[in-house]
This record gives structure tokens, C-alpha cells and sequence, in this order.
């Protein structure tokens, strides 16, 4: 186990032109109580990854609030990563076949980052399956944990649940992107949102200029309407179905689609996958495969804010934060109705639903007719994301969640 | 200048969505979820979503209506589900009979519906709360005002949305302060019909305190 120390800080003043003082003030309040009182997040990995982004952020706004927070990172060889991500995959309803050794590897690692830490927190958050065992570390001294979940679990291998529900079933609360990824568990579970920071690279205003470069570096006309979906090479995301609904919208208008997405080149499946999407655009000039850098914060900020519409046509999705990162920009969003997505995607409020190629490129279409409906789509996204997935909100969250615990015992 | 004996003190709220153990896919399913949910559950997807969705000014009334229009595509159980509105009642009781009473009445009526499935799935959420003091306090109607303009957009909902249920009487914690503590009934009672539905947190905001300044300068 390490501790991980965050050089940055983010004063909490700088949110207050974007939130408004009351806001700041209403987290003052709730931090109040629980100052000085300690808390520790617990998670697998400090780089990469949604959550060591979000904890990258939330620290030091925690710091500012004069709570007690630290970050701990456990760590484990290749053998326990091998199996988490086998557990992780079967989780998402990937095929597994359980292997008694697997679970003796967890539990191995588990127990040696129990040793190593002391866990005595008043308040132990731990997120995601790979420390799920530290709770067998669990001092007398009524401290409360709860386990935070970031991965989608509607459809889990049982073995691997099984498991897992052994631990999670012994912590104070849990909590889950959506309803859908709920158990069946004797602990309350709780809805809770990945979050985005509006001053982070990928999120705050750019000048036009750069974003007219970005744009001008892919030879992408902007002059002409520009679909862009931003992900991974990854067929949970269904590249080749955005290329083909573009086709459909293509008959319509005239109209640039962009796929741009990182990490195919030290993922053998991403790699896969993205030649079957370039086989699937042909060569076609008008659809642009972008393959980004693993971390590009700052072309993903301008791709998306020179995008017409953004698409985020997923299978599966644990949440979906581009979803967030578009409206957060305005942006009229066409998404699938899966995973954390409706979350963010109220239909006809903050964005467009669909179910199948056909449907996205309809709600496409009808977007790209109607660009004051895209516009209010887009404005009232914004405001969706500025009241519940900003990381201050997040943060809220958690301190409610720690008043809420501290109450009931 | 008016002085109330009983300042008004200022509070805001956070929520916490705990997600409940049923779920439904039909409207059959539905109707039964809204016969069993608890209270906050109920409180959760009216009033609350109001809260946190006070930026849809358009079309958006509750959860339960939003789910029969985008889920289960029924425009007109949709449209009878957003025109409850939440301030006729005093009590989760009575709003619960109603939603119940119109998706109850739908089912009858229309018994090959009722067994369709959506496309998603409704879940039944609740709502708990956790208050705090804001620090704030007023008794004067320049204080009340300063006040307003503070507020968190939570604490303005606090105020003017959920304390119907907690005080029991159509009103809110606004109106009913202007017109027991400041004696100004009028005031109380324009501040009382700003509509929630319509307007943004912000908006209704900013309606209060010009309702305030027009008072100020009859003073």
C-alpha cells in the first residue's frame, strides 16, 4: 500500500464564477461537522483509469474544506491484476471460468494490504472489486465503510459475485452509478455519480484558436456539420454501428463524422477493433479515425467542443462519462439508452435516446433539422451537469453520505 | 421597519438517492411499486426531482410521468401523471392515492397496455435528507432579502419546495415566516404563487426578491 500525494491544489474560489457563492458556502456547511474527522479512499491504481482521475481532483478540493482525506493505493503482482481483470470483465457478463487458485490470489493480496494498512479511518471508502476484501480488516473501533462500485453489475457472473457479496454484504453501504447495477444486498445502496471537474484540461473553455488548429491537425472541415464520438476502440461502444448510422444520416446532409479514441496501440483488442472499424469506413474522407494518445485531455476538449452533435451509441456502459463532458460544453448529445446513460440523458430534456443504429441516425437527423431544439438540448444538459456530476457535487455527496452514517449509528 | 420576535433561520439540505428494492417494467408492475414504495420514495421522484431538475421549465413535472412518456411510451397516462401537482398536497398519503387512482384507472382501461414492456425499467428511489443550519438568520425583511440572495439552490428548494410537506399547509417556509413573523400577508401570499413548475430555482428566486423590493419601497 502507498500513499498517494497530490502536489496540486485547486482553490475552491475558482468554482465560484461557474457555481455561484452559495454553492461554495453550502459546502462549507456540510464540511463543518466533519472537520478533522479522517477519511480514506482506497482504490487499485493512481494513474489511469476514471476513479484515480476523479480521486486526482476530489483531494484537494476535499484539502480546501479541511477534511481529513487521504488516498491509499494497494498493491499487487501481475498474478492479482490478471485475475481482477478477468473478475472485472466476467462482471460486466464476459464468459469466465472460475478458478479456485483465482480466488486464492485475491484473497492472498487482500490480506497482505490489510496487513500493511492501519484501516482505522472513521470513515473507509473502497472502491471497486480489487480491495473488496479489505474489509475483513474491519477494526472494533465502529469506524463505517462503504464500498463504491464503478462498474456496471446488472448482468455478473455469478461465481464472481458470489464471492465478492460475501464482502460487500459485511460494509455499512454501498454505492452504484445507476439503479440497474444494484444487488439484491442487507445494506443500503446508494446512488452515486462519476464526476467531471470543469477546470481539468479536458473540460474548461479553450480558445478558439486552438480548437480551429485541433480541427485544421485532422483536416476536418469546419464549415460542415461534425458527428464525433469519443471512445475507445472497443466494440461495447459500437464503432461500426456509428459508421453506420452516420451512412444513413450521410444521405440527408452533408455531414463529417469522427471516431477518436486512445489506447488501441498497447491494446491488442483495441487494435482489433479499430481495423475493423477503418475497414468498415472504407476510406471514406468524411469519417475520420482518430487514434489519440492514451491521455489527450486537451484534443478531446476540442474535438468536442467542434462537434455538431455528440453520439455516445454504447452496448454496455458503466456510465459514460463523455456523455457529461459534451453537455457540459453545451453540446446536443444522441446516446444509448444503457448502463448510467439515461442518468444523464433525460430523452427530450437533456439529449436524445436510442435503441438501435436506425433510431440514433433518426434522432441525428432530426437534430441536425432542428438546431434550436439541439440548442436547448444542449443548454439544458449543461445545467443537468452543473447541478448533479460536477466533482463539488460529488463531494457533497460523499459528505452527506459520511453525516448520513455518522447519524444512523 | 418591521421586526419579528421569531427570526427566520436559514437551512439547507443535501440528499442522498438510496435505491429501493423494487423496480417495474410493466405499468402493471408500476402501479403496484407506487402501492408499496415508502413515503420517501414517493417524496423522492415528485418533489425532489423537481428540485434537482428545476432547470426543466418545459414538460418536466415528475419521474414517474417522464418514465410513462420516455419508457413506456404513454402519452396519455404520461400527461395525467405530470398534471399533479404537487402543491395540492398536504400529505404524501394523499399524492400517493392519486398517482395510484391514475395508473390504477389506466389499467382498466386499458388492460392490453398494462402488460407491455418498456424499454427501461422504472426503479423506485427514495430520498435521505441530512439539514444543517446555513449560518443564516433574518428578522427584518433587508435581512430576509440578504438571505435569499446567500442561498445555495438546495436551501432555496429547502425553503420554498419541500417545506410544504413539513409544514403541512400550502404554503412554504418563506410565505409562511412573511406573514406569522413580519405580518406582511400579501407579500406571503404573492411570494406563495410563484410557480415552481415554470420557473428555474434561480428564476423563482429572483420573482421572490423583486416581490420583496416592491414591498420594501412601499415602506
Amino acid at each position: 500500500m502507498s500513499e498517494v500525494a497530490i502536489a496540486t491544489r485547486i482553490p475552491l474560489d475558482e468554482y465560484t464564477s461557474l457555481l455561484g457563492q452559495g454553492e461554495i458556502d453550502e459546502l462549507r456547511v456540510l464540511a463543518k461537522p466533519l472537520r478533522g474527522r479522517s477519511i480514506e479512499m482506497i482504490n487499485s491504481t493512481a494513474v489511469g483509469g476514471g476513479v484515480a482521475e476523479i480521486l486526482n481532483r476530489l483531494l484537494p478540493l476535499a484539502e480546501e474544506l479541511e477534511l481529513n482525506m487521504r488516498w491509499d493505493v494497494m498493491t499487487g503482482g501481475d498474478d492479482f491484476y490478471g485475475v481482477t481483470k478477468a473478475f472485472h470483465n466476467a462482471l460486466h457478463g464476459a464468459p469466465y471460468h472460475a478458478d479456485p487458485k483465482d480466488f486464492e490470489i485475491f484473497l492472498a493480496c487482500n490480506e497482505q494490504n490489510r496487513a500493511r494498512l492501519p484501516l482505522d479511518a472513521e470513515f473507509m471508502i473502497i472502491h471497486d472489486p480489487q480491495p473488496a476484501a479489505l474489509i475483513d480488516g474491519r477494526k472494533k473501533n465502529g469506524n463505517h465503510w462503504a464500498w463504491r462500485c464503478h462498474i456496471d453489475l446488472s448482468h455478473p457472473n455469478r461465481a464472481v459475485w458470489d464471492f465478492l457479496d460475501k464482502f460487500v454484504a459485511r460494509y455499512d453501504a454501498a454505492m452504484f452509478s445507476s439503479p440497474e447495477f444494484s444487488r439484491s444486498l442487507p445494506i443500503p445502496q446508494y446512488l452515486f455519480y462519476p464526476a467531471i471537474d470543469p477546470l481539468s484540461e479536458k473540460n474548461r473553455e479553450l480558445e478558439g484558436g486552438f480548437v480551429a488548429r485541433t480541427l485544421a491537425q485532422y483536416q476536418i472541415d469546419p464549415l460542415r456539420p461534425i458527428l464525433t464520438q469519443i471512445s475507445r476502440f472497443d466494440r461495447l461502444k459500437d464503432p461500426v454501428g456509428v459508421i453506420r448510422a452516420y451512412r444513413i444520416v450521410k444521405r440527408y446532409f452533408d455531414c463529417q463524422l469522427v471516431l477518436a479514441g486512445g489506447g488501441a496501440s498497447d491494446d491488442p483488442e483495441g487494435a482489433v477493433v479499430l481495423k475493423e472499424v477503418q475497414q468498415e469506413a472504407n476510406g471514406e474522407a468524411d469519417i475520420h479515425i482518430i487514434e489519440l494518445p492514451a491521455w489527450a485531455p486537451l484534443e478531446v476538449n476540442a474535438l468536442q467542443r467542434a462537434s455538431t452533435i455528440v453520439i455516445q451509441k454504447s452496448l454496455r456502459e458503466g456510465f459514460g462519462l463523455t456523455v457529461s463532458e459534451a453537455l457540459w460544453k453545451k453540446k446536443p448529445v444522441v446516446a444509448s439508452a444503457v448502463g448510467g446513460i439515461p442518468v444523464q440523458i433525460i430523452h427530450k430534456h437533456t439529449g436524445l435516446l436510442a435503441h438501435s443504429v436506425e433510431g440514433a441516425a433518426y434522432q441525428i437527423r432530426f437534430l441536425l433539422s432542428h438546431p434550436e431544439i439541439a440548442a436547448k438540448l444542449g443548454e439544458n444538459g449543461y445545467q443537468h451537469v452543473k447541478e448533479n456530476f460536477l466533482i463539488t457535487q460529488k463531494l457533497k455527496r460523499y459528505m452527506t453520505l459520511f453525516l448520513a452514517m455518522a447519524r444512523a449509528k | 421597519m418591521n421586526i419579528s420576535e421569531t427570526p427566520f433561520e436559514f437551512f439547507t439540505v443535501s440528499y442522498l438517492t438510496r435505491i429501493g428494492n423494487q423496480s417495474a417494467g410493466t405499468m402493471t408492475e408500476f402501479h403496484k411499486g407506487l402501492q408499496e414504495c415508502s413515503d420517501a420514495s414517493i417524496f423522492h421522484h415528485t418533489f425532489q426531482t423537481l428540485g434537482i431538475h428545476h432547470f426543466l421549465t418545459e414538460g418536466f413535472s415528475n419521474d414517474f410521468a417522464q418514465w410513462a412518456h420516455a419508457d413506456a411510451g404513454r402519452e396519455d397516462l404520461a400527461e395525467q401523471l405530470a398534471a399533479l401537482d404537487v402543491r395540492d398536497y398536504l400529505s404524501i398519503a394523499a399524492l400517493r392515492s392519486d398517482l395510484c387512482r391514475v395508473v390504477g384507472e389506466y389499467c382498466t382501461e386499458h388492460p392490453a397496455f398494462s402488460e407491455q414492456t418498456a424499454l427501461d425499467r422504472f426503479y423506485f428511489c427514495e430520498s435521505v435528507e441530512v439539514t444543517l443550519p446555513f449560518g443564516l438568520t433574518a428578522r427584518t425583511l433587508e435581512e430576509f432579502r440578504d438571505g435569499i440572495v446567500h442561498l445555495s439552490h438546495a436551501s432555496f428548494y429547502f425553503h420554498f419546495l419541500s417545506s410544504r410537506l413539513r409544514l403541512q399547509l400550502q404554503t412554504n417556509d418563506f410565505s409562511h415566516w412573511l406573514a406569522n413573523g413580519l405580518g406582511l400577508e400579501t407579500l406571503a401570499d404573492s411570494v406563495n404563487h410563484i410557480d415552481f413548475y415554470t420557473n428555474t430555482l434561480d428564476g423563482a428566486r429572483a420573482k421572490v426578491l423583486r416581490l420583496i423590493d416592491r414591498e420594501g419601497r412601499k415602506g
